[in-house]
């Protein structure tokens, strides 16, 4: 149509409608080859990709459409696909000619035009569609007949309720056993869309129709493989040999070049390892595995990306795979930002007391480079590793300090954070490094590595000179400070007191009474409180909860939950793989997907598969188990399915009385979604705290939060029974007696401090209140603690101590983990 | 599946556009161009809000970008538009901003027959060019009278080559590329060091030809699996490979079984085969860096380079770049070989060499001057990197052993090889 030396540009300009009307109208016989007509036409395509409103001359185009050229009807349908929901009321016309062209003797002109109807969404022309399309559904061309599965899927969509009522979907299930490769991909297609859309058609193939496809692999397009293999996923093997000979013949498509087919071709051969029980295949072809994903990383990056994704959920289910090629994936200078930190958390997780010496060089080098975000991660990275690997932790730790001499202010301010998570896993071990931390303290300008200084600094308060000095410091800003921060010092404060009275013994009134009255945050209120009543009424629990042993870290928590691995492996190469999210989490109407039962599933995975479906409230019970050839399900009423079913794929279309799972319109996870809704979801941001958007910090926090929560209940009587009514009280008062310092219940009783002067927190500025003590007692929290003095506290202080939640928890749907 | 198909300038504004599901809104372009295209800081190549997905290419200062609203598979996505723009190549040439204006009716008469209701078709040039022509029209007529030939070509089992061409001269053409990734520590210990390989090849030959190939590999797909490797060590030379994935129109099968590899070429040019190999790979150029700096105002420089390959043999096109501190204000250089000269846009060092025998060397020596800087940064080293191209060398070891064309006319055919090593950001040293 256009010559390779067109200059089409030129038609790139705004047109006159009533012009172009006259031209359209003024159709000329004499126009050899039509060659006026298709450039008016072409005008008016440039003008519709403008984004200009051309929907006036409707009528005025569409009378072309009787014109006997290909060229021209391309162009009109064209203008069709766009404009034809504009005027519903003058589309008879076109239908009529269009159902001409889907009888015409040309086989593209019959796909061409079945094509375009498809594509119009109007009542109408699903209507007169229906006939012309089972015909095409058996056309004796495979080129009408694949365009033909694939147009039933479009109305599908439209109109699902038309497509049942017309029973097409057997058509489509014929074709699965159709000569032409192609015709069989596009069914499978077709029919995975439509059992993943409805509610009540599920689509099962036994092992006859599986073989017969993975037959067809051989002889389609990279793009049919792609949809063949992603059908297989609704193949359940009824035995451990099925599951193995499948393998066996998919295999082969690992060295396609197209790195779908083999991410499709991957994401099959694991799941069918979960049907195998001899472990010696499954490390077999583990071992198989490899050498394909490693390939993908020659690809250009943006494909290297999401299979570096999926290579990081594939390694924590099946650790064979890729188990000694961690080199591979040492970055480049080259690679673009996101493949870097992909990267380097495949790194991390392929580290092992053999080879962290060599990773712990690369990472010290990644920590000299430019990118922020990547030198941060890095840093974080050697951390993981000193608190995952107990050998390399010293090696770490030199590596780490050996950062600080740079000067850098993130590189100091993210080593900082690290050791401090170091010296919560060993907290004796690298004592003597405290003075090199502690020297940078003026180069620390955020938040959390503030934060961590000064719990450095109040943990080990009895061993760092000049402690109560480095604390005075900070304390000096404190009202200006963060509310992270603010926290830390209070507990900072408390415990440099208690570890050592005489150089704590003015810092902690001063806290406390900012903390008590000047402060609006409820938290710091809240603790503040609690210090104060707690050192005043029994300076010896004080100490007990404070200073109590903290469990020690673990790395365990980067740990995958197992059934959400399952069902993200399930996901292989799709958007779910790349996020690590269920689908449920950022697509509305998604189902999840659970591995079905069989009498060959791995015991380990049915449970993980069952928790899951359990916690999601089974959306979609498992299916339970088909006998081999029979297909379960439908009770054959909808529409003749059950008649005459010599294939035994069942497209079982159950009627509403029997259907298995909730109407797509109610998300399983309704809050999730709707959360998610318009948020953006980043996965750089998916790794990297600070840069997490909305909808993840808001995930984070809400982690946050339940973890705390889990761990506060376990003293729940004991909180319940004392702060509400307690700092309730105390707020009422404070507000009616604004001058007075209220809160003096008695006088604080200072551990190991009995030789010194017992001050209340404000006896320097304020004198003691004469406020009448009946409404103190009532409310005094010593009632509460009287009850139980330890039991409640020791998890209490272990709770706030804790304050920088290391790793979420909790909700293991959200793969926050926060590195 | 997909939604809809964007190409737009680097300005963001949308030069051709292709719906195919009405979930989404043609404006929702918009969005995009908010969110990466006027965004200077994009670190992913998707970008989901809500339950919609982008996933863009940048190709030429355009953006190639496909928009999905289910959980769409990903890497289906990018090679769809890898492929996409391969096919706009071989149509327009190149695919600019204004070979995209010039030909937005092709362009979208390809995407809608590459792509139907969101689902990668067909995306085989020689299928499409049967009724997808640039050249005027290819009559009417004439395509309603092939139209059962081009409709089975473009679903049958070899949707690549049509059986008609025809050839005087029978040829084939074939070229192995290996890019190298190279990487040494700064204390000298090799940190990586394997081929990505590449065999293109350019067919010219007539009829429907049977092919059979081979390499003097001993192929260690499975290492553990001893087995089943054809070719043994007593070949000697054999070269290991780790991998390697094949172009559609091998058969698959065929080489899962006996390790054989036999097609049918497309028409013209195609990639048959990429390959990757990690053992014995024979670095071309062996790179000793000295780098000292002298006080704050001094760095001095000695990179010394020597090729590491037959003395038969030249390299073409030696580039190294040196990285330099941020606050160099001038270098001295002094090149034996090539010339040297110091780019401070880019912070960095160029050493050109045109021309490189074989087992030579050279030495740079350079200083570069540095201003005092009041921030006391230190310099964050990148590593010097090195492009070359090394003609009739492959790193890996591998020789095509044989080429061998079957035609039912048996024809004779005359068959070409290459050799070509280089490396493009990949040959990395540290110091």
């Amino acid at each position: 149509m256009s010559t390779a030396n067109t200059k089409d540009k030129d038609l790139f300009y705004k047109i006159d409608l009533s012009e172009t009307k006259q031209q359209l109208n003024d159709f000329n016989k004499r126009d050899k080859n039509f060659n006026n007509l298709k450039l008016v036409l072409k005008r008016i395509l440039a003008n519709v990709t403008m984004g200009y409103d051309l929907s006036g001359i409707y009528k005025d185009v569409v009378q072309h459409l009787s014109v006997k050229d290909i060229q021209i009807k391309k162009l009109i349908y064209s203008y069709l696909a766009t404009y034809a929901k504009h005027r519903p009321d003058l589309i008879h016309h076109p239908v009529s000619l269009l159902l001409n062209d889907c009888a015409d003797r040309n086989p593209l002109l019959r796909s061409l035009a079945l094509r375009t109807m498809s594509y119009i969404q109007l009542p109408y022309v699903a209507h007169s569609l229906m006939d012309p399309l089972r015909h095409c559904l058996s056309d004796a061309d495979p080129y009408v007949r694949k365009t033909a599965a694939i147009s039933l899927c479009k109305l599908y969509s439209y109109d699902p309720a038309l497509v049942e009522k017309h029973s097409l979907i057997r058509f489509l299930r014929d074709l699965l056993a159709d000569s032409n490769a192609a015709v069989v991909a596009n069914a499978v297609a077709a029919l995975c869309e439509i059992a993943n859309k409805s509610s009540n058609i599920q689509l099962k193939l036994n092992i006859t129709i599986a073989n017969k496809l993975v037959n067809a692999l051989d002889e389609c397009s990279e793009w049919a493989q792609v949809y063949i293999l992603e059908s297989l996923l609704h193949f359940t093997p009824q035995s451990s040999h099925d599951a193995t000979l499948l393998i066996e013949r998919i295999a082969t498509n690992l060295q396609h070049s197209n790195s779908a087919v083999v991410l499709s071709s991957t994401k099959i051969i694991i799941y069918l390892f979960n049907y195998i029980q001899n472990q010696d295949t499954i490390s077999h072809y583990s071992r198989k595995l490899s050498p394909p994903l490693i390939t993908l990383l020659s690809s250009p990056p943006e494909v290297q990306y999401v299979a570096l994704r999926n290579i990081l959920l594939i390694i924590q289910r099946r650790p064979l795979v890729l188990h000694a090629d961690v080199k591979i994936f040492f970055v480049k200078y080259s690679d673009p930002i996101y493949v870097k930190l992909a990267k380097l958390e495949i790194i991390y997780r392929l580290t092992r007391v053999e080879n962290y010496r060599e990773i712990l060089a690369e990472l010290s080098e990644y920590a000299t480079e430019v990118d922020v975000d990547f030198v941060r991660k890095a840093i974080k990275l050697m951390g993981r590793l000193a608190i995952k690997i107990e050998e390399a932790s010293d090696e770490c730790v030199r590596v780490l300090l050996s950062l600080l001499n740079d000067g850098i202010g993130y590189v100091v301010q993210e080593v900082i954070v690290v050791m401090r998570d170091i010296l919560r896993k060993y907290p004796t071990r690298y004592i003597r490094d405290l003075p090199v931390l502690t020297a940078q303290i003026d180069h620390l300008n955020d938040v959390e590595s503030r934060s961590a200084m000064i719990w450095m600094i109040g943990e080990y308060a009895d061993m760092i000179p000049l402690s109560h000095e480095l604390l005075d410091d900070y304390l000096f800003a404190f009202r200006e400070e963060h509310v992270d921060v603010q926290l830390s010092l209070l507990t900072a404060t408390v415990k440099l007191f208690i570890k050592t009275p005489h150089q704590g013994q003015e810092l902690v009134p001063r806290v406390l009474a900012w903390g008590t009255e000047e402060m609006d945050n409820p938290d710091i209120r809240d603790r503040a409180f609690l210090y104060w009543r707690l050192l005043s009424s029994d300076p010896n629990a004080a100490r007990d909860v404070v200073l109590a042993t903290k469990p020690t870290i673990s790395t365990d928590a980067d740990r995958m939950d197992r059934s959400l691995l399952d069902s993200l492996l399930l996901h292989v190469g799709e958007l779910s793989s790349v996020y690590h999210k269920q689908p449920t989490a950022f697509i509305r109407g998604a189902k999840v997907r659970y591995l079905p039962d069989s009498p060959c599933l791995d015991t380990h995975a049915r449970r993980a598969a069952q928790t899951a479906s359990a916690r999601h409230e089974a959306p979609t019970p498992l299916p339970s188990v088909p006998s081999p050839d029979v297909a379960v399900g439908g009770d054959g009423s909808g529409g003749g399915e059950g008649a005459g079913e010599s294939l035994s794929v069942s497209v079982n279309v159950n009627n509403s009385a029997h259907a298995p799972a909730p109407s797509p319109t109610s998300p399983t996870n309704p809050g999730s979604a709707n959360d998610l809704h318009a948020r953006p979801i980043s996965v750089a941001g998916d790794l990297l705290p600070q840069h997490l958007t909305d909808g993840g910090i808001h995930a984070a926090n809400s982690n946050r939060l339940t973890a705390d929560f889990g761990r506060l209940s376990v003293g729940g009587v004991g909180v319940g029974g004392m702060s509400p009514s307690g700092s309730l009280g105390v707020n009422m008062n404070e507000e009616q007696h604004a001058n007075h310092s209220p809160h003096s219940p008695s006088s604080p009783i200072y551990p190991d401090a009995h030789s010194h002067s017992l001050h209340s927190p404000h006896s320097n500025s304020t004198p003691p209140s004469n406020t009448p003590h009946g409404a103190y007692t009532q409310l005094n929290p010593n009632s509460a603690e009287t009850n139980d003095p330890s039991n409640p506290y020791a998890a209490l202080g272990d709770a706030f101590d804790d304050t920088p939640v290391l790793h979420s928890r909790g909700d293991h749907n959200d793969s926050l983990l926060d590195f | 599946m997909i939604s809809g198909v964007y190409i737009m300038n680097s300005k963001g504004e949308v030069l051709s556009s292709r719906l195919f599901r009405s979930d989404i809104k043609r404006s929702i372009s918009d969005i995009f161009r908010v969110q990466v295209v006027s965004n200077p800081d994009v670190r992913s190549p998707i970008i989901t809000l809500g339950s919609t997905s982008f996933f863009h290419v940048r190709h030429n200062n355009l953006y190639v970008m496909a928009v999905t609203k289910c959980n769409a598979l990903a890497a289906l996505v990018f090679e769809f538009i890898f492929k996409f723009i391969k096919v706009c190549t071989s149509y327009l040439g190149q695919l600019t901003e204004d070979s995209v204006k010039n030909n937005f009716v092709l362009i979208y008469e390809l995407l809608d027959e590459i792509v139907d209701f969101g689902y990668p078709q067909n995306s085989e040039i020689d299928a499409l060019k049967m009724y997808i022509t640039t050249q005027g029209v290819k009559s009417d007529h004439a395509i309603t009278q092939d139209s059962s030939k081009i409709t089975s070509q473009a679903t049958g089992a070899t949707s690549w080559r049509r059986s008609d061409v025809r050839y005087r001269k029978n040829e084939a053409f074939v070229d192995v590329i290996e890019n190298v990734n190279y990487l040494m520590s700064a204390q000298g210990t090799q940190l990586r060091a394997d081929v990505d390989g590449q065999i293109l090849m350019r067919a010219y030959l007539s009829g429907m030809p049977e092919c059979k190939f081979g390499l003097n590999d001993k192929l260690v797909l499975e290492r553990s699996d001893k087995t089943r490797i054809v070719d043994d060590s007593a070949l000697g030379g054999a070269v290991e490979l780790d991998d390697c994935q094949f172009h559609q129109c091998v058969r698959l099968s065929r080489f899962e079984q006996d390790r054989i590899i036999s097609f049918i070429p497309p028409d013209g040019e195609f990639e048959l085969m990429r390959y990757r190999s990690t053992k014995n790979v024979n670095l071309p150029f062996k790179i000793t860096p000295i780098v000292n700096e002298i006080g704050r105002s001094t760095v001095e420089y000695t990179i010394r380079i020597k090729a590491n390959f037959d003395s038969k043999l030249s390299a073409n096109t030696v580039n190294l770049r040196i990285p330099t501190p941020l606050n160099t204000t001038q270098v001295k250089c002094n090149a034996p070989m090539g010339k040297a000269k110091y780019v401070p846009d880019e912070n960095h060092i160029v050493w050109k060499i045109p021309r490189m025998q074989g087992q030579s060397e050279a030495t740079l020596t350079a200083d570069a001057d540095l201003t005092s800087t009041t921030t006391r940064q230190t310099w964050s080293r990148s590593p010097i990197n090195v492009d070359f191209q090394v003609l009739m060398f492959t790193s890996s070891g591998l020789l095509v052993r044989f080429l061998k064309v079957f035609e039912k006319s048996n024809y004779q055919s005359v068959k070409w090889v290459r050799y070509l090593t280089k490396s493009q950001g990949s040959y990395q040293v540290r110091f």
